[in-house]
């Protein structure tokens, strides 16, 4: 049985989402490739390479597959899938984005977000915005599988001495055409891979009282994400959202301020280790989910939790 | 040019669904239910395309059971001009309904499908892509703004880490999220005038697609639940339960 992982990466990196898939993929079992699609990739081919239990790279470096059209690289995804039992993305916003199209070209059902392996066949996902766990069983011969980074300890980045291929780089489909990137610039830790998050909710009540949270997360190292009120109300930009429908975070201690804890965001943030919950309204749900909970007014706590720390 | 705009209902978001004591699913039964957030995004943007004039026609489309019916008349309550309900009592998992929205899509030929980027009840966030991918299209997946022009549609992205921008040749897939627009209400006149609008009921069996589900639920249960907490009274017992009890900082 052979196993294929769709790297994510910048070209020059590895990004930390993969060595997670990677580890979900030793559960699994079997010979695990991993596949880099991109342009000027050698250098994260060759971390790839590096990586704990990985025995083989392929790299498809082209112009084309540099800004990672779904189009392009599920073509790249398809060419390369004969032979693999499982085809294994990391649940980001890329490997989202192409996974299902790879599927529904080998006519097989795709599976979201697996967050355990029962066995080759066999996976549990969240459904219902993680208030239910479903165990589901595949009868496709190729499973085409998407991974919650926070449900897998990641493997080693290092310690492995896969081979690098080079195989052949799709051309480019013609039907869309990458026009440009907004980046946010942070100086924080990235969200998911994040030892601390501290949260801000709509209780903050504007995007200037959001600074009030970054004394507090320079003190944690932590990265700073924010409740789907919060960024409707335009107090944080949409890639801090956590929840169901932003991102999935699980660090060592979340820090949840000014935030009520609808599903919603409680789906994105409950397998945290530690939470610690700071509202005024001593009834909110977040107090549900909690381990320390902490009643008062946010602008006189969270100074003077920075003070205290 | 015309737009196919696929809706799904599911249990209404303010709903805490529980989990069936024995365990072969979640309890729907008597429970509210509603379009699935990102289709009314879906719905309203398509919507309002027509109203800027790029678009002549709004087609909703539902997958399921009788009651969907619900769902499209809200569908055209917002502004869609008709509707098809593919009436099917088997569950649909997600590459089903994208085979019958192709097959649908092949019938209709419409320039633009415009999709929810995921059901808040299955949360798989698979039909649009893997409909796209079927029809051969390009797709743009969870976006935050939709131009356009010249047979063009320019789609801004919300990825990890910011914004990206494509532009895709038509006929393509778009699939919405959140930050889209903000769908409309439906006022009472447009009920009543969403009665009066055309909906069309087919079978899969009709567009030939075998809607036999492919992925075997064995079990749903409860997720792990947490240990109940406790509330501390000051700033000063936090830090020290932090440091001392979670050794977390």
């Amino acid at each position: 049985m052979s196993i294929l992982v769709i790297a994510e990466h910048d070209n020059a990196s590895i990004k930390p989402a993969t060595l997670n898939t990677v580890a979900a993929a030793a559960k699994i079992g079997g010979d695990i490739h991993v596949l880099v699609v991109g342009a000027g990739a050698n250098a994260a081919a060759q971390a790839a390479a590096q990586i704990a239990g990985v025995s083989k790279v392929l790299l498809a470096d082209a112009a084309q597959l540099g800004d990672g059209l779904a189009e392009n690289v599920a073509e790249q995804v398809l060419k390369q899938a004969a032979g693999y039992s499982h085809i294994v993305f990391p649940a980001t916003a890329a490997g989202k984005n192409v996974a299902p199209r790879v599927a529904a070209k080998l006519d097989v059902a795709q599976i979201s977000e697996i967050i355990s392996v029962e066995s080759a066949d066999t996976f549990q996902r969240p459904i219902y915005a993680g208030n239910a766990i479903a165990t589901v069983q595949s009868s496709d011969a190729v499973k085409v599988i998407t991974v919650r980074a926070t449900a897998f300890d990641a493997v080693a980045a290092t310690g492995g001495s896969a081979a690098v291929e080079n195989v052949d780089a799709v051309g480019d489909s013609g039907k869309s055409r990458f026009v440009g990137r907004e980046v946010a610039t942070s100086d924080r830790p990235e969200l998911t891979a994040a030892k601390a998050v501290v949260s801000g909710g709509r209780g903050l009540g504007s995007a200037e009282n959001f600074k009030i949270l970054d004394p507090l997360a320079d003190k944690l190292g932590a990265a700073v994400g924010a409740s789907r009120a919060a960024v409707d109300a335009g107090y944080a930009p949409n890639d801090w959202q956590v929840g169901q429908t932003g991102k999935i975070v699980a660090p060592q201690l979340y820090v949840a301020v000014g935030i009520s804890g609808a599903i919603q965001h409680l789906a994105g943030m409950k397998d945290s280790k530690v939470i610690v919950a700071i509202n005024k309204d001593a009834e909110a749900p977040i107090f549900g989910v909690a381990d320390y909970g902490l009643v008062g007014d946010l602008f006189q706590e969270v100074p003077a939790l920075v003070n205290a720390l | 040019m015309k737009v196919l705009v696929p809706v799904k209902r599911v249990v209404d978001y303010n709903v805490k669904v529980r989990v069936k004591s024995d365990q072969t699913g979640v309890d729907i039964a008597n429970v509210k239910m509603s379009m699935n957030p990102f289709d009314e995004i879906a719905v309203e943007e398509a919507t309002r395309l027509k109203e800027k004039g790029v678009v002549t026609e709004v087609v909703a489309v539902s997958c399921g059971v009788t009651q969907c019916q619900e769902t499209l008349r809200t569908a055209m309550a917002i502004g869609a001009d008709r509707a098809i309900l593919v009436e099917s009592a088997v569950e649909l998992q997600p590459l089903a309904v994208a085979k019958l929205l192709k097959a649908l899509a092949d019938k209709e030929q419409p320039s633009l499908i415009v999709l929810g980027k995921q059901a808040i009840d299955d949360d798989a966030n698979q039909t649009g892509q893997a409909l796209a991918a079927l029809l051969g299209w390009p797709q743009a997946t969870f976006a935050s703004k939709v131009e356009i022009a010249d047979g063009v549609a320019t789609v801004t992205r919300e990825v990890d880490g910011g914004l990206e921008t494509v532009a895709l040749t038509l006929p393509a897939v778009v699939t919405t999220d959140l930050r889209l627009n903000e769908p409309r209400y439906v006022t009472l006149p447009n009920i009543m005038k969403a009665k009066k609008k055309p909906l069309e009921t087919v079978k899969p069996e009709d567009l030939g697609v075998d809607v036999a589900p492919r992925l075997k639920t064995l079990k749903v249960t409860e997720p792990p639940a947490r240990q109940a907490g406790i509330k501390v009274a000051d700033v000063a017992a936090l830090v020290d339960k932090l440091k001392n009890e979670a050794k977390v900082v």
